[in-house]
């Protein structure tokens, strides 16, 4: 089997494309990167069914120059599959926005707290430097 | 020739929970009804299973041709020791988690009519599609049908993930989606490029097909494979989006996730090592990565303060025990995998519906705020102390069993980086220790906080799944008695330990020789 050089290069452009807009923090921009790179795959499925070829429809006897229907179905499958991310991710962006007016994802609060912690040396919490334990209060 | 009356009962763990999800959504608003339904559905699939575990280790791995369409053209299904195994394991924490979150029922405090018994009516259908969905892919015989699956639970879990749609839910949620959607298209990247390769996705035609192509296509499959189902499974560095996402849940949410998701990934890990991909080409690396999450995943949980976090790190921590099994490749290596994968479902989501035992009993998971609560809930102190000592590993439990089966497989493959391996499992089974004695010490023995001591009888307020307030207090025995019965299962690995490693030892056997699989689907040989 040869490849088709142009479709190739096109799946490399889409998932470059789509792993630059992943690294966004915008919930918005980071759908449009995961799509780009859905189609990217979708696109490889193309390229690895082959040469193009007649419609796959077995009337007769004759099946050379068929297309390979398979990945075609494989393809759709992913595309229905994509639609409902799509429809879920900007359902979430929708309500991001309603809660906080951004769509931009923050840092988890525990992850700040624990980094804000150990940046200001607090041991207050530690299990080796407890003396209110001792005494038997909550710290 | 096989019994057709076995392989009957192949499609139905996926059928049973699907038609259950549409009667359920259909009977939204009719809380006893959809309880009814979707207990009776999951306590099916709870029998299927069993009797598929059965069949599968009597008569031989069964499959079934869907729609009558032969392999390798049509979709097959097939369930051999290991997936029955699997099906078996979580099918029973899927029913004991339900049960558990009727219990919680109407203590969420909402008083909507149609609360389903849980957070939102959506709750029971999603769970009846997760099921369905990690049914599908311990069953497909084809990497596109695992797909589907993976897609399949991906999405109920995304559903589960953001119930009531808080903001820290949306949070959490859009990095789980965006992770979750990432591993689905390098896997779907990896299946068009194996269809290039070979022109099948059927799993046991691969087996004879991918042997024969040049080793540098060969590797680069290989890595794509598992790098999908890494980063489903978390091992180490793909493993940071999960303490990030699943503490925010509802308990029961978490517990089933801890419980089946990663181990999906497991289960796809195993196949692609023994099936797809056998005479261990990435074995280093992949012991390599099995240290790192052991260590990394431990240290973490050393860490947090939050129980539900520190649990979420113990879950990435011990997916390393299981990886390394897998990586060691020895049937004795993938027997003690598959005996700690059914150990560890089991285990992390007791574990999981426990934290939301103590949330409920005082209102917080941090144990900053918590303590005395051996005293105010003893029966609480032993549902806690039993399935976190079995995680440690001490003896007799079975945490203990599988470590032990383990660091022997790697002492009988004995290279140096085994030994590092045994070291490391042992060091995070230490640390293990530490972090489940800190909560215990702290939650449990340190004395009880102010609230507490001015007033024994004090009610917290805490917010309920739906963000409505409602008062802390001792949680009612719905919520108690599956948790309890989840530890009694626990229990019985261990005294079921013989025969169940006998089981496992001859799932690995069928694993490493290949042909039981590949004879089952195939049975006119591979074209």
């Amino acid at each position: 089997m040869t490849p088709n050089l142009v479709l190739a290069v096109l799946v490399g452009v889409l998932f470059a494309t789509g792993v630059y807009l992943l690294l966004a923090r915008s919930i918005t921009r980071a759908l449009i990167g995961l799509l780009l790179m859905g189609n990217g795959s979708n696109i490889l499925f193309l390229v690895a069914s082959g040469r193009a070829g007649r419609a796959p429809i077995v009337t007769g006897h004759d099946s050379s120059g068929m297309s390979d229907p398979l990945p075609q179905a494989m393809v759709l499958t992913a595309i229905v599959i994509t639609l409902g991310m799509t429809a879920f991710l900007l359902a979430m962006a929708h309500r991001s926005w309603q809660l906080e007016r951004s769509d931009v994802v923050r840092d988890d609060p525990e992850d700040v707290e624990i980094l804000r912690r150990a940046e200001a040396d607090d041991l207050s919490d530690s299990d080796f430097v407890g003396d209110d334990l001792d005494e038997g209060t909550a710290p | 020739m096989i019994d057709l009356g076995w392989n009957a009962l192949v499609p139905l763990p996926v059928v049973l929970p699907l038609v259950g999800a549409g009667i359920t959504i259909a009977a939204q608003g009719h809380q006893r009804l959809q309880r009814a339904v979707t207990v009776s559905v999951l306590a099916a699939v709870l029998g299927v299973s069993a009797a598929l575990v059965y069949g599968a280790d009597h008569v031989g791995p069964l499959s079934v041709d869907v729609g009558g369409w032969r392999a390798p053209l049509g979709i097959v299904l097939v369930v051999d020791r290991l997936s029955s195994l699997m099906l078996l394991v979580s099918a029973t924490i899927t029913l004991g988690v339900l049960l558990y979150s009727i219990g919680q029922g109407r203590a969420s405090g909402d008083t909507d009519e149609s609360d389903g018994g849980s957070p939102l009516p959506v709750f029971h259908p999603t769970m009846l599609v997760l099921s369905a969905g990690v049914s599908n892919t311990f069953i497909a015989g084809d990497l596109f049908n695992l797909y589907v699956g993976f897609e399949i639970l991906l999405f109920a879990s995304f559903v589960l993930l953001t119930l009531g749609g808080t903001a820290a839910r949306v949070r959490a949620g859009v990095s789980y989606v965006v992770v979750s959607i990432l591993s689905s298209s390098v896997f779907l990247s990896a299946i068009a490029l194996i269809y290039a390769a070979t022109g099948t996705v059927n799993m046991a035609q691969l087996a004879g097909r991918l042997d024969a192509l040049p080793h540098g296509t060969r590797l680069t499959l290989h890595l794509m494979l598992l790098l999908g189902f890494a980063v489903k499974a978390a091992v180490f560095p793909m493993s940071g989006w999960l303490p990030d996402s699943y503490p925010t849940a509802p308990a029961p949410v978490t517990a089933v996730f801890a419980g089946l998701l990663t181990k999906v990934g497991v289960y796809a890990i195993i196949r692609t090592q023994t099936l797809l991909f056998p005479g261990g080409q990435l074995t280093d690396l992949l012991l390599v990565a099995s240290l790192a999450t052991l260590v990394v995943g431990i240290l973490g949980a050393v860490a947090q303060d939050d129980i539900k976090r520190m649990l979420s790190f113990t879950l990435v921590s011990h997916i390393g025990y299981m990886t390394f099994g897998i990586a060691l490749g020895t049937t004795t290596g993938l027997s003690a995998a598959i005996y700690y994968v059914a150990h560890h479902i089991i285990i992390q989501t007791t574990l999981f519906l426990v934290a939301g035992l103590i949330e409920r009993q005082a209102g917080s998971t941090s144990i900053r705020e918590l303590g005395g609560l051996a005293k105010v809930a003893p029966v609480l102190g032993l549902l806690f102390f039993v399935p976190a000592m079995n995680l440690a590993g001490i003896p007799p439990l079975s945490g203990f069993l599988g470590k032990v089966g383990l660091i022997q497989a790697g002492a009988d493959v004995g290279t140096p980086l085994a030994y590092v391996l045994i070291a490391g499992s042992v060091v995070t089974s230490l640390l293990t220790l530490y972090a489940m004695s800190r909560v215990w010490g702290r939650a449990f023995w340190q004395a009880t906080p102010a609230v507490y001591r001015d007033d024994p009888g004090a009610a917290i307020e805490i917010e309920g799944d739906t963000g409505v307030t409602v008062l802390a207090g001792p949680p009612p025995r719905g919520m108690t008695v599956p948790t309890a019965g989840l530890v009694l299962v626990s229990l019985a690995l261990t005294v079921v330990g013989g025969p169940l490693f006998a089981l496992t030892g001859r799932a690995a056997h069928d694993l490493v020789a290949r042909t039981p699989y590949v004879s089952s689907v195939l049975p006119g040989g591979t074209p």
